[in-house]
Protein backbone atom coordinates (compact mmCIF):
# COMPACT_ATOMS: atom_id res chain seq x y z
CA UNK A 1 0.00 0.00 0.00
CA UNK A 2 0.92 3.98 0.04
CA UNK A 3 2.61 5.49 3.18
CA UNK A 4 -0.19 7.76 4.24
CA UNK A 5 1.21 10.40 5.94
CA UNK A 6 -0.25 8.78 9.05
CA UNK A 7 0.01 9.88 12.92
CA UNK A 8 -0.91 6.81 14.07
CA UNK A 9 1.27 4.35 13.65
CA UNK A 10 1.75 2.65 16.86
CA UNK A 11 5.13 -0.17 15.34
CA UNK A 12 7.23 0.45 12.56
CA UNK A 13 9.52 -2.83 11.65
CA UNK A 14 13.39 -2.48 12.05
CA UNK A 15 13.05 0.57 13.93
CA UNK A 16 13.89 1.74 17.14
CA UNK A 17 12.98 5.02 18.01
CA UNK A 18 9.16 5.83 18.73
CA UNK A 19 6.98 5.90 15.82
CA UNK A 20 4.17 9.15 14.93
CA UNK A 21 1.57 8.05 17.03
CA UNK A 22 0.33 11.39 18.57
CA UNK A 23 -3.18 10.62 17.47
CA UNK A 24 -4.32 8.14 20.45
CA UNK A 25 -8.42 8.48 19.84
CA UNK A 26 -8.45 5.55 17.20
CA UNK A 27 -10.56 2.70 18.66
CA UNK A 28 -8.70 -0.61 17.17
CA UNK A 29 -11.27 -2.25 14.47
CA UNK A 30 -12.18 -6.05 13.45
CA UNK A 31 -13.29 -7.76 10.53
CA UNK A 32 -15.69 -11.05 11.89
CA UNK A 33 -15.85 -13.64 9.38
CA UNK A 34 -18.92 -16.19 10.10
CA UNK A 35 -18.19 -19.08 8.81
CA UNK A 36 -21.79 -20.44 9.26
CA UNK A 37 -23.07 -17.68 7.42
CA UNK A 38 -20.59 -18.31 4.52
CA UNK A 39 -22.27 -19.56 1.14
CA UNK A 40 -18.73 -19.51 -0.99
CA UNK A 41 -19.50 -16.96 -3.94
CA UNK A 42 -16.41 -15.62 -3.56
CA UNK A 43 -18.33 -12.05 -3.95
CA UNK A 44 -15.39 -10.55 -1.43
CA UNK A 45 -12.30 -12.27 -3.94
CA UNK A 46 -13.93 -10.11 -6.52
CA UNK A 47 -14.65 -6.98 -4.60
CA UNK A 48 -10.92 -7.35 -3.35
CA UNK A 49 -9.22 -7.45 -6.65
CA UNK A 50 -11.91 -5.09 -8.18
CA UNK A 51 -11.14 -2.39 -5.03
CA UNK A 52 -7.19 -3.40 -5.33
CA UNK A 53 -7.10 -3.20 -9.21
CA UNK A 54 -5.78 -6.99 -9.01
CA UNK A 55 -5.64 -9.21 -11.48
CA UNK A 56 -4.26 -12.84 -10.46
CA UNK A 57 -3.38 -15.06 -13.48
CA UNK A 58 -6.10 -17.11 -14.59
CA UNK A 59 -5.53 -20.37 -12.90
CA UNK A 60 -6.00 -24.07 -13.61
CA UNK A 61 -9.11 -26.31 -12.58
CA UNK A 62 -8.02 -28.47 -9.99
CA UNK A 63 -11.48 -29.72 -9.63
CA UNK A 64 -12.56 -28.25 -6.41
CA UNK A 65 -13.95 -24.69 -6.03
CA UNK A 66 -10.69 -23.18 -5.03
CA UNK A 67 -9.60 -21.19 -7.54
CA UNK A 68 -6.78 -20.13 -7.29
CA UNK A 69 -5.73 -22.84 -4.96
CA UNK A 70 -3.69 -20.44 -2.47
CA UNK A 71 -2.80 -16.65 -1.98
CA UNK A 72 -0.62 -15.10 -3.97
CA UNK A 73 0.97 -12.02 -4.54
CA UNK A 74 -2.51 -10.49 -6.36
CA UNK A 75 -5.08 -12.62 -4.40
CA UNK A 76 -4.59 -11.21 -1.28
CA UNK A 77 -8.25 -13.22 -0.11
CA UNK A 78 -9.05 -16.57 -1.42
CA UNK A 79 -11.67 -19.11 -0.66
CA UNK A 80 -10.71 -22.38 0.76
CA UNK A 81 -13.04 -25.27 0.93
CA UNK A 82 -13.10 -28.40 3.14
CA UNK A 83 -15.06 -31.51 3.39
CA UNK A 84 -14.73 -32.84 6.77
CA UNK A 85 -15.87 -34.98 9.01
CA UNK A 86 -15.58 -33.24 12.79
CA UNK A 87 -17.62 -36.30 14.34
CA UNK A 88 -17.70 -40.37 12.98
CA UNK A 89 -19.74 -40.47 10.40
CA UNK A 90 -20.68 -36.91 10.15
CA UNK A 91 -19.96 -35.00 6.57
CA UNK A 92 -19.15 -31.30 6.70
CA UNK A 93 -18.85 -28.52 4.01
CA UNK A 94 -16.80 -25.64 5.13
CA UNK A 95 -15.56 -22.68 3.78
CA UNK A 96 -13.06 -20.05 4.88
CA UNK A 97 -12.37 -16.84 3.44
CA UNK A 98 -8.09 -17.27 3.65
CA UNK A 99 -5.93 -13.66 4.41
CA UNK A 100 -4.25 -11.50 6.32
CA UNK A 101 -5.13 -11.80 10.07
CA UNK A 102 -3.66 -8.70 11.24
CA UNK A 103 -2.06 -9.91 14.18
CA UNK A 104 -1.99 -7.98 17.61
CA UNK A 105 1.48 -8.88 17.61
CA UNK A 106 2.41 -9.45 13.91
CA UNK A 107 5.24 -12.05 13.15
CA UNK A 108 6.00 -10.38 9.71
CA UNK A 109 6.79 -7.17 11.27
CA UNK A 110 8.93 -8.53 14.07
CA UNK A 111 11.06 -10.55 11.48
CA UNK A 112 11.57 -7.69 9.02
CA UNK A 113 14.83 -6.24 8.72
CA UNK A 114 13.69 -3.02 6.41
CA UNK A 115 12.45 0.04 8.74
CA UNK A 116 9.25 1.28 7.46
CA UNK A 117 8.53 -1.72 5.60
CA UNK A 118 6.04 -3.31 7.63
CA UNK A 119 3.58 -1.05 10.13
CA UNK A 120 1.12 -1.13 12.16
CA UNK A 121 -1.65 1.56 12.78
CA UNK A 122 -3.28 2.28 15.95
CA UNK A 123 -6.25 0.56 14.70
CA UNK A 124 -4.97 -2.60 14.61
CA UNK A 125 -4.31 -2.80 10.70
CA UNK A 126 -0.78 -4.12 9.36
CA UNK A 127 0.41 -2.85 6.02
CA UNK A 128 2.74 -3.75 3.89
CA UNK A 129 4.73 0.00 2.81
CA UNK A 130 6.43 -1.43 -0.80
CA UNK A 131 8.46 1.15 -1.37
CA UNK A 132 10.42 0.03 1.62
CA UNK A 133 10.31 -3.53 0.88
CA UNK A 134 13.55 -4.86 0.04
CA UNK A 135 11.93 -8.67 -0.89
CA UNK A 136 14.63 -10.71 1.32
CA UNK A 137 10.95 -13.01 2.45
CA UNK A 138 11.89 -12.85 6.43
CA UNK A 139 7.97 -11.82 6.86
CA UNK A 140 7.34 -14.85 5.52
CA UNK A 141 9.16 -16.76 8.33
CA UNK A 142 7.45 -14.27 11.02
CA UNK A 143 3.77 -15.17 10.14
CA UNK A 144 2.45 -17.92 11.87
CA UNK A 145 -0.66 -17.91 9.11
CA UNK A 146 1.29 -18.41 5.98
CA UNK A 147 -0.19 -15.36 4.67
CA UNK A 148 2.66 -12.75 2.86
CA UNK A 149 3.56 -13.42 -0.26
CA UNK A 150 6.65 -12.34 -2.68
CA UNK A 151 5.92 -11.31 -5.98
CA UNK A 152 8.65 -12.61 -8.94
CA UNK A 153 7.12 -9.55 -10.87
CA UNK A 154 9.12 -6.87 -8.34
CA UNK A 155 10.64 -8.91 -5.55
CA UNK A 156 8.04 -7.33 -3.24
CA UNK A 157 5.66 -9.04 -0.50
CA UNK A 158 1.94 -8.20 -1.06
CA UNK A 159 -1.16 -9.45 1.38
CA UNK A 160 -4.32 -7.61 2.68
CA UNK A 161 -4.35 -4.70 4.30
CA UNK A 162 -7.53 -4.70 5.19
CA UNK A 163 -8.12 -1.76 2.40
CA UNK A 164 -6.93 0.79 5.09
CA UNK A 165 -6.98 2.91 2.45
CA UNK A 166 -11.12 2.58 2.78
CA UNK A 167 -10.68 2.10 6.07
CA UNK A 168 -9.26 5.52 6.92
CA UNK A 169 -11.76 7.67 5.31
CA UNK A 170 -14.68 5.96 7.72
CA UNK A 171 -15.70 3.23 4.59
CA UNK A 172 -16.08 -0.42 5.16
CA UNK A 173 -12.99 -3.10 3.78
CA UNK A 174 -14.53 -3.73 -0.15
CA UNK A 175 -14.84 -7.59 0.92
CA UNK A 176 -17.10 -6.83 3.80
CA UNK A 177 -19.21 -4.26 1.86
CA UNK A 178 -19.79 -7.17 -0.85
CA UNK A 179 -20.69 -9.78 1.40
CA UNK A 180 -24.19 -10.63 0.19
CA UNK A 181 -24.95 -12.77 3.40
CA UNK A 182 -23.82 -10.78 5.90
CA UNK A 183 -21.24 -13.22 6.66
CA UNK A 184 -18.30 -10.50 6.97
CA UNK A 185 -19.25 -7.86 9.21
CA UNK A 186 -16.20 -4.99 10.42
CA UNK A 187 -16.21 -2.51 13.38
CA UNK A 188 -14.16 -1.83 16.91
CA UNK A 189 -12.48 -4.62 17.34
CA UNK A 190 -14.92 -4.69 20.93
CA UNK A 191 -18.31 -4.52 19.04
CA UNK A 192 -17.12 -7.73 17.30
CA UNK A 193 -16.19 -9.42 19.81
CA UNK A 194 -19.22 -9.35 21.17
CA UNK A 195 -21.04 -9.96 18.44
CA UNK A 196 -18.76 -13.09 17.49
CA UNK A 197 -19.86 -14.61 20.94
CA UNK A 198 -23.37 -13.75 20.66
CA UNK A 199 -23.28 -15.88 17.19
CA UNK A 200 -21.02 -18.88 18.58
CA UNK A 201 -23.62 -18.54 21.19
CA UNK A 202 -26.63 -18.78 19.03
CA UNK A 203 -24.85 -21.70 17.24
CA UNK A 204 -24.53 -23.56 19.75
CA UNK A 205 -28.15 -23.46 21.07
CA UNK A 206 -28.41 -24.96 17.33
CA UNK A 207 -26.69 -28.08 17.88
CA UNK A 208 -22.76 -26.77 17.13
CA UNK A 209 -21.72 -28.00 20.89
CA UNK A 210 -17.92 -26.28 20.25
CA UNK A 211 -19.44 -23.26 17.70
CA UNK A 212 -16.75 -20.21 19.23
CA UNK A 213 -15.00 -17.08 18.08
CA UNK A 214 -11.37 -17.74 16.98
CA UNK A 215 -9.18 -14.88 18.19
CA UNK A 216 -5.83 -16.07 19.01
CA UNK A 217 -4.56 -14.95 22.29
CA UNK A 218 -1.01 -16.37 20.92
CA UNK A 219 -0.32 -13.39 19.31
CA UNK A 220 -2.21 -11.19 21.10
CA UNK A 221 -5.16 -11.69 19.24
CA UNK A 222 -6.47 -10.66 15.66
CA UNK A 223 -8.13 -8.46 13.79
CA UNK A 224 -9.66 -10.32 11.59
CA UNK A 225 -11.71 -12.88 13.63
CA UNK A 226 -13.68 -16.00 12.25
CA UNK A 227 -16.76 -17.24 14.01
CA UNK A 228 -16.25 -21.43 13.76
CA UNK A 229 -18.80 -24.10 13.98
CA UNK A 230 -16.08 -26.27 15.17
CA UNK A 231 -13.75 -23.77 17.17
CA UNK A 232 -12.67 -26.87 19.35
CA UNK A 233 -10.66 -27.99 15.68
CA UNK A 234 -9.76 -24.91 14.01
CA UNK A 235 -7.20 -27.65 11.94
CA UNK A 236 -10.40 -28.87 10.03
CA UNK A 237 -10.42 -25.55 7.88
CA UNK A 238 -6.14 -24.64 7.58
CA UNK A 239 -6.21 -22.73 10.68
CA UNK A 240 -3.64 -23.38 13.47
CA UNK A 241 -4.89 -23.97 16.87
CA UNK A 242 -2.61 -21.82 18.80
CA UNK A 243 -0.55 -20.10 16.51
CA UNK A 244 2.44 -18.19 17.82
CA UNK A 245 5.56 -17.15 16.63
CA UNK A 246 7.73 -19.28 16.00
CA UNK A 247 10.26 -20.13 18.69
CA UNK A 248 12.96 -19.38 16.54
CA UNK A 249 12.04 -16.19 14.90
CA UNK A 250 11.43 -15.15 18.70
CA UNK A 251 15.31 -15.89 19.33
CA UNK A 252 16.79 -14.45 16.36
CA UNK A 253 14.76 -11.67 16.11
CA UNK A 254 14.97 -11.33 20.01
CA UNK A 255 18.04 -12.23 22.22
CA UNK A 256 20.24 -13.29 19.28
CA UNK A 257 20.37 -9.51 18.07
CA UNK A 258 22.04 -7.64 21.31
CA UNK A 259 23.82 -10.63 22.41
CA UNK A 260 25.59 -10.86 18.57
CA UNK A 261 26.13 -7.21 19.30
CA UNK A 262 27.69 -7.51 22.26
CA UNK A 263 29.58 -10.17 21.41
CA UNK A 264 31.75 -8.79 18.63
CA UNK A 265 32.19 -5.58 19.90
CA UNK A 266 33.28 -7.14 23.45
CA UNK A 267 36.26 -9.25 21.30
CA UNK A 268 37.37 -5.96 19.59
CA UNK A 269 37.26 -4.49 23.36
CA UNK A 270 38.88 -7.36 25.00
CA UNK A 271 41.74 -7.68 22.05
CA UNK A 272 42.22 -3.34 22.69
CA UNK A 273 42.68 -3.80 26.33
CA UNK A 274 44.68 -6.69 25.98
CA UNK A 275 47.36 -5.49 23.53
CA UNK A 276 47.46 -2.23 26.01
CA UNK A 277 47.95 -4.68 29.17
CA UNK A 278 50.15 -7.30 27.99
CA UNK A 279 51.33 -5.89 24.39
CA UNK A 280 52.85 -7.50 21.63
CA UNK A 281 54.97 -10.68 21.18
CA UNK A 282 57.96 -9.74 19.19
CA UNK A 283 61.22 -11.04 18.06
CA UNK A 284 63.39 -9.03 20.68
CA UNK A 285 66.93 -10.45 18.52
CA UNK A 286 65.06 -9.24 15.20
CA UNK A 287 64.85 -5.40 17.21
CA UNK A 288 68.79 -5.64 18.25
CA UNK A 289 69.80 -6.23 14.77
CA UNK A 290 67.91 -3.47 13.30
CA UNK B 1 72.75 -7.59 8.86
CA UNK B 2 69.45 -8.68 7.19
CA UNK B 3 67.74 -11.46 8.05
CA UNK B 4 67.31 -14.58 5.65
CA UNK B 5 63.60 -14.63 4.53
CA UNK B 6 61.22 -18.24 4.48
CA UNK B 7 58.45 -18.07 1.73
CA UNK B 8 55.51 -18.53 4.20
CA UNK B 9 52.65 -17.98 1.79
CA UNK B 10 52.88 -18.00 -2.54
CA UNK B 11 51.47 -15.19 -4.51
CA UNK B 12 48.26 -16.86 -5.79
CA UNK B 13 47.23 -17.99 -1.82
CA UNK B 14 48.05 -14.09 -0.83
CA UNK B 15 45.90 -13.11 -3.74
CA UNK B 16 43.25 -15.52 -3.12
CA UNK B 17 43.53 -14.48 1.11
CA UNK B 18 42.97 -10.88 -0.40
CA UNK B 19 39.70 -11.87 -2.35
CA UNK B 20 38.28 -14.14 0.79
CA UNK B 21 38.88 -10.93 2.97
CA UNK B 22 37.44 -8.74 0.67
CA UNK B 23 34.28 -11.02 -0.02
CA UNK B 24 33.93 -11.55 3.98
CA UNK B 25 33.84 -7.52 4.28
CA UNK B 26 31.31 -6.76 2.06
CA UNK B 27 29.24 -10.13 2.68
CA UNK B 28 29.42 -9.74 6.52
CA UNK B 29 28.52 -5.57 6.03
CA UNK B 30 25.95 -6.52 3.69
CA UNK B 31 24.61 -8.97 5.71
CA UNK B 32 24.45 -7.18 8.76
CA UNK B 33 22.31 -4.68 7.47
CA UNK B 34 19.83 -7.10 7.94
CA UNK B 35 20.60 -8.37 11.24
CA UNK B 36 19.72 -5.36 13.88
CA UNK B 37 18.48 -2.38 12.72
CA UNK B 38 21.22 -0.01 13.89
CA UNK B 39 23.00 -1.69 11.22
CA UNK B 40 21.06 -1.39 8.34
CA UNK B 41 22.07 2.26 7.22
CA UNK B 42 25.16 -0.30 5.98
CA UNK B 43 22.86 -1.67 2.70
CA UNK B 44 23.90 2.44 1.34
CA UNK B 45 27.05 1.06 1.01
CA UNK B 46 25.28 -1.42 -1.58
CA UNK B 47 22.97 1.25 -3.32
CA UNK B 48 20.32 0.49 -0.54
CA UNK B 49 18.45 -2.60 1.10
CA UNK B 50 17.25 -4.01 -2.13
CA UNK B 51 20.30 -3.81 -3.96
CA UNK B 52 22.18 -5.54 -0.81
CA UNK B 53 19.41 -7.88 -0.38
CA UNK B 54 20.11 -9.13 -4.14
CA UNK B 55 24.34 -8.85 -4.28
CA UNK B 56 24.63 -10.49 -0.44
CA UNK B 57 24.39 -14.18 -1.45
CA UNK B 58 26.82 -13.75 -4.82
CA UNK B 59 28.99 -12.46 -2.76
CA UNK B 60 28.55 -14.96 0.08
CA UNK B 61 29.27 -17.72 -2.91
CA UNK B 62 32.15 -15.50 -3.77
CA UNK B 63 33.81 -15.95 -0.64
CA UNK B 64 33.05 -19.72 -0.06
CA UNK B 65 34.45 -20.36 -3.30
CA UNK B 66 37.65 -18.44 -2.38
CA UNK B 67 37.88 -19.62 1.05
CA UNK B 68 37.38 -23.64 -0.52
CA UNK B 69 40.97 -22.47 -2.55
CA UNK B 70 42.43 -21.64 0.25
CA UNK B 71 40.81 -24.70 2.54
CA UNK B 72 42.54 -27.57 -0.06
CA UNK B 73 46.02 -26.11 0.07
CA UNK B 74 46.11 -25.91 3.98
CA UNK B 75 44.08 -28.48 5.84
CA UNK B 76 46.37 -30.76 6.04
CA UNK B 77 48.77 -28.28 8.27
CA UNK B 78 45.60 -27.84 10.35
CA UNK B 79 45.06 -31.03 11.98
CA UNK B 80 44.56 -31.24 15.21
CA UNK B 81 47.78 -33.45 17.10
CA UNK B 82 48.13 -34.82 20.42
CA UNK B 83 51.14 -31.95 20.14
CA UNK B 84 48.33 -29.56 20.24
CA UNK B 85 47.11 -30.57 23.68
CA UNK B 86 49.95 -29.61 24.87
CA UNK B 87 50.06 -26.28 23.73
CA UNK B 88 46.36 -25.57 24.62
CA UNK B 89 47.45 -26.70 28.23
CA UNK B 90 49.81 -23.75 27.90
CA UNK B 91 47.70 -20.94 25.81
CA UNK B 92 47.25 -19.48 29.37
CA UNK B 93 50.29 -18.15 29.17
CA UNK B 94 50.87 -17.03 25.97
CA UNK B 95 47.93 -15.06 26.64
CA UNK B 96 49.94 -12.95 29.23
CA UNK B 97 52.67 -12.48 27.09
CA UNK B 98 54.82 -15.50 28.39
CA UNK B 99 56.43 -16.63 25.03
CA UNK B 100 59.22 -18.50 26.02
CA UNK B 101 56.44 -21.36 27.89
CA UNK B 102 54.88 -22.38 24.77
CA UNK B 103 55.82 -26.13 23.83
CA UNK B 104 57.24 -25.96 19.79
CA UNK B 105 54.78 -25.80 17.04
CA UNK B 106 54.62 -26.43 12.95
CA UNK B 107 52.95 -24.40 10.41
CA UNK B 108 50.49 -23.67 12.91
CA UNK B 109 49.81 -23.56 16.54
CA UNK B 110 46.26 -24.24 18.22
CA UNK B 111 44.89 -21.24 17.83
CA UNK B 112 45.56 -20.92 14.62
CA UNK B 113 43.95 -24.09 13.55
CA UNK B 114 40.88 -23.68 15.89
CA UNK B 115 40.22 -20.08 13.93
CA UNK B 116 40.96 -22.28 10.64
CA UNK B 117 38.78 -24.89 11.43
CA UNK B 118 35.64 -22.12 13.18
CA UNK B 119 35.90 -20.55 9.90
CA UNK B 120 35.73 -23.62 7.45
CA UNK B 121 32.39 -24.89 9.43
CA UNK B 122 30.66 -21.19 9.97
CA UNK B 123 31.13 -20.67 5.87
CA UNK B 124 29.69 -24.34 5.51
CA UNK B 125 26.64 -23.48 7.38
CA UNK B 126 26.20 -20.28 5.66
CA UNK B 127 26.40 -21.38 2.51
CA UNK B 128 24.02 -24.32 3.30
CA UNK B 129 21.56 -22.12 5.42
CA UNK B 130 22.02 -19.35 2.95
CA UNK B 131 20.62 -21.00 0.05
CA UNK B 132 17.89 -22.70 1.74
CA UNK B 133 16.64 -18.84 2.11
CA UNK B 134 18.01 -17.47 -1.00
CA UNK B 135 15.11 -15.43 -3.28
CA UNK B 136 13.64 -16.13 -5.63
CA UNK B 137 15.79 -19.35 -6.75
CA UNK B 138 15.95 -21.58 -4.32
CA UNK B 139 13.85 -20.38 -1.42
CA UNK B 140 10.37 -21.97 -3.28
CA UNK B 141 12.23 -25.67 -2.37
CA UNK B 142 11.90 -25.47 1.28
CA UNK B 143 9.27 -24.76 4.13
CA UNK B 144 8.73 -22.27 6.02
CA UNK B 145 9.67 -24.48 9.03
CA UNK B 146 12.93 -25.67 7.70
CA UNK B 147 13.87 -21.75 6.26
CA UNK B 148 12.95 -20.58 9.82
CA UNK B 149 15.87 -22.62 11.25
CA UNK B 150 18.06 -21.83 8.44
CA UNK B 151 18.09 -17.93 9.34
CA UNK B 152 19.04 -18.29 12.66
CA UNK B 153 21.55 -20.59 12.05
CA UNK B 154 22.67 -18.53 9.27
CA UNK B 155 22.64 -15.27 11.98
CA UNK B 156 24.36 -17.46 14.61
CA UNK B 157 27.62 -18.93 11.84
CA UNK B 158 27.91 -15.36 11.03
CA UNK B 159 28.40 -14.51 14.04
CA UNK B 160 31.22 -16.90 14.45
CA UNK B 161 32.74 -16.21 11.78
CA UNK B 162 32.99 -12.60 13.00
CA UNK B 163 34.50 -13.39 15.94
CA UNK B 164 36.94 -15.72 14.53
CA UNK B 165 38.10 -13.01 12.20
CA UNK B 166 38.46 -10.61 14.83
CA UNK B 167 40.33 -13.25 16.70
CA UNK B 168 42.45 -14.22 13.46
CA UNK B 169 42.87 -10.06 12.94
CA UNK B 170 43.88 -9.20 16.45
CA UNK B 171 46.75 -12.24 16.53
CA UNK B 172 48.53 -10.62 13.43
CA UNK B 173 48.37 -7.15 15.33
CA UNK B 174 49.47 -8.93 18.61
CA UNK B 175 52.44 -11.13 17.06
CA UNK B 176 54.80 -8.60 15.67
CA UNK B 177 56.25 -9.41 11.86
CA UNK B 178 53.38 -11.93 10.76
CA UNK B 179 51.74 -9.74 8.40
CA UNK B 180 54.13 -9.79 5.77
CA UNK B 181 53.20 -13.86 5.75
CA UNK B 182 50.14 -12.44 4.14
CA UNK B 183 51.63 -8.95 2.35
CA UNK B 184 54.87 -10.08 0.96
CA UNK B 185 54.73 -14.13 1.30
CA UNK B 186 57.73 -14.57 3.49
CA UNK B 187 58.69 -14.22 7.13
CA UNK B 188 61.94 -13.66 8.82
CA UNK B 189 64.16 -16.56 9.87
CA UNK B 190 63.90 -15.16 13.42
CA UNK B 191 60.08 -14.91 12.88
CA UNK B 192 59.82 -18.82 12.73
CA UNK B 193 62.21 -19.82 15.24
CA UNK B 194 60.26 -17.66 17.27
CA UNK B 195 56.96 -19.18 16.55
CA UNK B 196 56.91 -22.24 14.43
CA UNK B 197 59.86 -23.92 15.17
CA UNK B 198 59.07 -26.97 14.20
CA UNK B 199 58.42 -25.32 10.66
CA UNK B 200 61.77 -23.39 10.44
CA UNK B 201 63.27 -26.57 11.07
CA UNK B 202 61.24 -28.34 8.69
CA UNK B 203 61.70 -25.58 6.04
CA UNK B 204 65.75 -25.51 6.34
CA UNK B 205 66.22 -29.12 6.10
CA UNK B 206 64.49 -28.87 2.64
CA UNK B 207 66.06 -25.79 1.20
Amino acid sequence: MSSLQSLDVVARSATTTPTPQVRTAVPEVAKLIDESKCIGCKACQVACMTWNDLRDEVGENVGVFDNPTNLTPTSWTVMKFYEVAPQEGSLEWLIRKDGCMHCEDPGCLKACPAPGAIIKYANGIVDFISENCIGCGYCIKGCPFDVPRISLKDSKAYKCNLCTDRVSVGLQPACVKTCPTGAISFGTKDDMVTYGEQRAGELRERGFQHAGLYNPQGVGGTHVMYVLKHADQPGLVGLPADPTINPMVEVWKGIAKPLAVAGVIGAMVVGFIHYMKVGPIEDKAEKEDA
Amino acid sequence: MAQKLLQRYKDGDRLNHWFIALMFFLAGLSGLAFFHPSLFFLSSLFGGGQWARILHPFLGVLMMIGFLGLFFKLWRDNRITPADREWRKHAGRMFRGDKAGMPPVGKYNYGQKIVFWLMFFSLVVLLVTGIMFWRPWFAPFFSIDVMRVAVLLHSVSAVVLILGTIVHIYAVIWVKGTARAMTRGTVTEGWAKLHHPLWHEEQSKSQ
